[in-house]
């Protein structure tokens, strides 16, 4: 008996069956399918969240205010006003992988220009900003130096914003707009950037020397956040400590006292995320996999049955010469080709099902090789071990039983 | 030339039912050389299928030696009686055991598709000329389902004919048909005992008996008679001579 004589009994069984066997694979082909499908929308999802994180600059670190105690009240978070300007000099002087960094103030308002105007915000930031948080400008200038030291009225603004005052293609270098009364000239453009991933958007900006802000808008002596570089990805968090530590130097906490301020760097929240929908992915997969589960019990079912059916062909079969291994690999190569011929064509239709579900609901989808692969060796193991003990079944009957089964 | 096909020697079968020994077959010795006929009868019980059975080398026999064209069966293994069957036996059952929504043409090939030496070819050829002569060659390409009864036995027989064997064993084959389709089948069988195929034959009806060349008689695990059929009946002469009005085909 050799192997290829067994492919064609095997077909030729499954083709006496074809509806039949067609239900049998459907278990098999959802659940592939379901499997592909949700592996790509969540992969799909991670990976866009990892490219919009990395868009802002992985080696981006941030400080915040923290709690800070006044007269034994606690201010809150946002009424914090623990940052200052000599922080940026402490950051400066003393932390060797910062690379760059900046200021943030930020003041919400209407700019006017001529009869339009526009909700915005306006950032405070230095010369150094752009590149921390990876804008580049479209055209114009930006401030200078003693631009910042005098408080000039200047400013940079992005694509919304001169969308909504000046028109799509209008060139606004030059013009000057007013924003909470006070009269800024425009002296660049910034080039569009998109939304980030929480969905806002980063092209809605206006961005002037930190000391306009500071002093001309808010009137404030402090700062609201710092913004700074890392040299490198790796060095983040070797700058985080350096920041932490220049800071509390420079804020004057010892030993165990709670720190007024907070330091984010992007590459964690980037790993928070992915964590999160590598999680939402498994438990997506898990449930597909469990679909996967059911028709793979549903192919042992039908060759559980197939085999009591079949009792009688089972021993005409060994009467005119099929040994028992003859009819165990019969069985086994049926339920494989069925769970094969479903994987593969499962695998088309979780393709196609989660290619359709990106353009139908506009997420983003990626169907990776290796799930095609896994779900493909899974459904070979899926026939074989499903099909085993139906097959091991048929193998052990009693010709003489089997012949005369009713 | 006659040589020995079958040789059974002092043969025994128990079978266990609980605690409770049946013995099936209680020393039997028999000889069946090549181109006889030969039926073995009995009453339900007598152990005639017992016997079929372990010729069919379907089952062991408890004591005893069997020997099918030279080759004593009690020595192989499962697989290897499996091979015998493949190659030495042809098996035609009392209710056709054809596949289903399976054509006559492959339901013949079924058999040698177990034997990797036959290519698809060969298979195809030898299939083709086992239906030829059992007089089906039209209706090759038709399911069991559209053939009456009488036309399954005979794809039967092709099955059995297909893998050239040394010995035919037919077990109640004529049990599921009315009378002429069943002389149709026993004209068959004669014209394959006529070409030379030898051929055992289980049956319960003594008038079918007669058209074989020699019966042997069961009767509780032993051999009862034997004798040679001397006024053997020619089953194509007793087709011609049933009444016209009863020639209607009815296919069970």
């Amino acid at each position: 008996m050799n192997i290829s004589n067994l492919f064609k009994i095997a077909i030729n069984a499954l083709r006496r069956n074809k509806f039949r066997a067609f239900l049998t694979m459907l278990g098999i082909i959802i659940g592939v399918a379901s499997v592909i499908a949700m592996l790509a929308i969540g992969e799909g999802s991670k990976r866009s969240i990892q490219e919009q994180m990395s868009s802002m600059g992985t080696n981006l670190i941030q400080v915040m205010p923290a709690s800070m105690e006044r007269g034994g009240v606690q201010l809150g978070n946002t009424n914090s006003e623990s940052l200052t300007l000599k922080d940026i000099t402490a950051i400066q002087n003393s932390c060797p992988d910062v690379v760059a960094v900046s200021p943030e103030l930020r003041a919400s308002g209407q700019a006017v220009y001529g009869n339009k105007n526009w909700p915005t915000s306006m950032y405070g930031i230095n010369d150094e900003y752009l590149n921390i948080k990876k804008y580049d400008l479209a055209s114009g200038r930006m401030f200078t130096e003693s631009e910042i030291k005098s408080m000039g009225k200047v400013c940079l603004v992005g694509h919304t914003v001169v969308k909504n005052l000046f028109g799509e293609d209008a060139d606004p270098i030059g013009q000057t707009i007013r924003f909470k009364k006070v009269p800024i000239k425009i002296i660049g453009v910034l080039a569009p950037k998109g939304d980030n991933s929480f969905g806002r958007d980063q092209d809605d900006i206006i961005m002037a020397p930190y000391t306009t802000v500071q002093k001309r808008i808010l009137a404030i002596d402090y700062i609201q956040g710092i913004s700074m570089s890392a040299a490198s990805e790796q060095k983040a968090n070797a700058a985080i400590d350096e920041v932490e530590k220049a800071l509390r130097k420079s804020h004057k906490i010892t030993g165990k006292e709670q720190d007024d301020f907070r330091v984010f760097s992007q590459s964690e929240l980037v790993s928070t995320f992915s964590s999160i929908s590598n999680v939402l992915t498994a438990l997506l997969g898990a449930i597909a996999g469990i679909s996967l589960l059911v028709g793979g019990i549903g192919i042992m079912n039908i060759m559980y049955v197939s085999v009591t059916e079949r009792t009688r062909e089972i021993g005409l079969r060994m009467s005119i010469g099929g040994r028992g291994i003859d009819i165990l690999m019969q069985f086994l190569i049926e339920s494989v080709l069925l769970s094969v011929i479903g994987g593969i064509l499962g695998i088309i239709l979780g393709y196609l099902a989660s290619n359709l579900v990106g353009s139908i609901m506009g997420w983003p989808v990626y169907v990776m090789s290796s799930s095609v692969i896994l779900s493909f060796l899974v459904c070979s193991a899926i026939g074989i071990f499903f099909g085993w003990y139906p097959a091991r079944k048929a193998a052990g009957l009693n010709p003489i039983d089997a012949l005369r089964y009713e | 030339m006659n040589h020995t096909i079958i040789q059974v020697k002092d043969l025994h079968k128990d079978f266990h039912v609980g605690e409770v020994t049946v013995r099936a077959l209680r020393g039997i010795d028999m000889e069946i050389n090549s181109g006889e006929f030969v039926a073995i009868m009995g009453a339900s019980g007598s152990g005639k299928s017992t016997m079929l059975n372990i010729l069919g080398c379907l089952e062991k026999p408890t004591i005893g030696e069997y020997q099918l064209d030279g080759i004593n069966m009690g020595e192989l293994n499962r697989n290897e009686l499996a091979g015998l069957r493949n190659k030495k036996l042809g098996f035609v059952f009392q209710a056709y055991n054809l596949l289903p929504r399976t054509s006559a043409l492959e339901n013949v090939e079924l058999p040698l598709y177990y034997n990797s030496k036959v290519s698809s070819r060969e298979r195809r050829e030898r299939a083709t000329e086992a239906l030829r002569a059992v007089g089906l060659l039209d209706r090759m390409h038709h399911m069991p389902n559209q053939l009456s009864g009488g036309q399954q036995q005979r794809v039967a027989i092709a099955r059995s004919l297909v893998n050239d064997p040394v010995v035919i064993l037919a077990d109640e084959a004529t049990g599921n048909l009315d009378t002429r389709t069943s002389y149709e089948i026993m004209a068959l069988f004669q014209e394959l005992n006529d070409k030379g195929k030898t051929i055992v034959f289980v049956t319960h009806e003594p008038d079918i008996a007669r058209f074989t060349t020699r019966n042997i008689v069961f009767r509780d695990g032993l051999i009862k008679g034997e004798h040679p059929v001397t006024d053997r009946l020619s089953a194509l002469e007793m087709l011609n001579q049933l009444p016209p009005d009863e020639d209607v085909d009815v296919s069970l």
